[in-house]
């Protein structure tokens, strides 16, 4: 599941109607915290398999970003029941992140 | 228990441990959680020799670690919450676990510097200190750029890819940057300049909208109309938690002769002790000059 990629197309199946929290890391190509923070995304996709899900989206190649009013990455969303519940940007560490994971799990 | 515990890894981290891990000296490097420093905020790099063509700052920061990890130190991706000192072996904690070393070097680097105007609450939502990261979020908007430096001209440069306008605040009458980087900022028909203009005030409700600017020669306010703010006024050195170590009243740590500090066995580098010259290339330079004093230090 560690390499999940949300798109325009799947992202309302996938995200939107999930069953499970997801994680969505907004990112490109081009952003140098993006690649700091994809590998500790990753890891948090094989820790939380099954609990929630975890993807990217490329934010060059789709217009869901606009959607969320994106104007800085990487950011990372977290929703829940269809709903954007919790943003974290620019690159943090990776408690930070299973906090929020957590956070979200127990809301 | 290791020979030496490197605290960041910037250039000048990563330089000190190519050279202690070639002395075969047992290194540490605590990497942070976002490591690699300033330069993974950056595009092309043009001032750093061995690249005729310049290097993307990322890709320079990635190559430097490959050649770090090829002998074999220990990288913790995570920060130093605290550390101790008082006497070797020092001991530095990351998480909740502490290390323990002979020796240390700081190259903790320096983070952008804020307004100090309550802007942050709009991080993310207009202003930013990345215009390499958000950028392309300002096509065809208006945005201003603050700072007179290098990072200044380079971010308002960039910024031109993608804005309507960009339009360099800056409170002095002249402009630190380098002149080419002037030139190059200056001949772009995108960037315009307000000089001896402060922002005040950054204003909007989801998203920034305005920023309030006061020229300090006429004593005049306005309210630009504009949706990004890049703050790029200089840097802060990252010299939090670095109790016992003598810092200047910026908070710069103090290097005696030859990359010490004030505690014996504790070496300083780069951006967090250098508020002089600030490059890549010093900051590497300043990293395997400390290697090599933790090296001979060691060996007393």
């Amino acid at each position: 599941m560690a390499d999940l990629i949300f798109t325009d197309q799947n992202f309302e199946g996938e995200v939107l109607k999930s069953e499970t929290p997801v994680v969505v890391d907004f990112w490109a190509p081009w952003c140098g915290p993006c690649r700091i923070v994809s590998p500790v995304i990753e890891e948090l996709a094989k820790e939380y398999e099954g609990k929630v899900k975890v993807g990217k989206m490329n934010v060059d190649e789709n217009h869901t970003p606009n959607h969320y009013g994106i104007m800085s990455i990487p950011s990372i969303l977290f929703f829940k029941n269809g709903k954007p519940v919790k943003t974290m940007i620019g690159a943090q560490s990776k408690e930070n992140y299973k906090k929020s994971v957590d956070e979200v799990l127990s809301s | 228990m290791f020979d030496v515990i490197i605290v960041g890894s910037g250039p000048a981290g990563l330089t000190a441990s190519i050279y202690t891990t070639r002395a075969n000296l047992k290194t540490l490097i605590i990497a942070g959680h976002a490591w690699g420093g300033q330069l993974q905020l950056t595009t092309l790099v043009e001032n750093y020799p061995g690249f005729p063509d310049g290097i993307q700052g990322p890709d320079l920061m990635i190559a430097m670690r490959k050649q770090a990890e090829r002998f074999g130190p220990e990288i913790l991706d995570d920060d130093l919450k605290s550390a101790d000192f008082s006497k070797s072996p020092f001991k530095i904690t990351v998480g909740d676990k502490t290390y323990e070393g002979k020796s240390v070097i700081i190259a903790t680097g320096a983070d952008p510097k804020m307004l100090g105007i309550g802007e942050e609450k709009f991080m993310g939502k207009g202003v930013s200190t990345c215009a390499v990261c958000d950028g392309a979020f300002f096509k065809e908007k208006n945005v201003i750029v603050v700072g007179g430096g290098d990072t200044a001209m380079e971010d308002s440069i960039f910024l031109t890819h993608f804005a309507k306008t960009v339009t360099v605040v800056h409170r002095r009458e002249e402009l630190r940057a380098s002149k080419i980087m002037q030139d190059r900022a200056k001949r772009n028909p995108k960037i315009k300049f307000m000089i001896n203009t402060e922002v005040k005030e950054v204003k909007g409700d989801q998203k920034v909208s305005s920023a309030v600017l006061l020229n300090n020669k006429t004593n005049k306010t306005s309210d630009l109309p504009i949706e990004g703010v890049f703050v790029a006024i200089g840097h802060n050195p990252n010299s939090m938690n670095l109790n016992g170590i003598d810092l200047d009243e910026m908070g710069y740590v103090k290097v005696q002769d030859h990359m010490k500090t004030n505690v014996d066995g504790v070496f300083v580098a780069g951006d967090v002790h250098d508020s002089h010259y600030k490059q890549a290339v010093t900051a590497a330079g300043y990293g395997s000059a400390a290697a090599l004093e933790a090296e001979r230090w060691l060996s007393e």
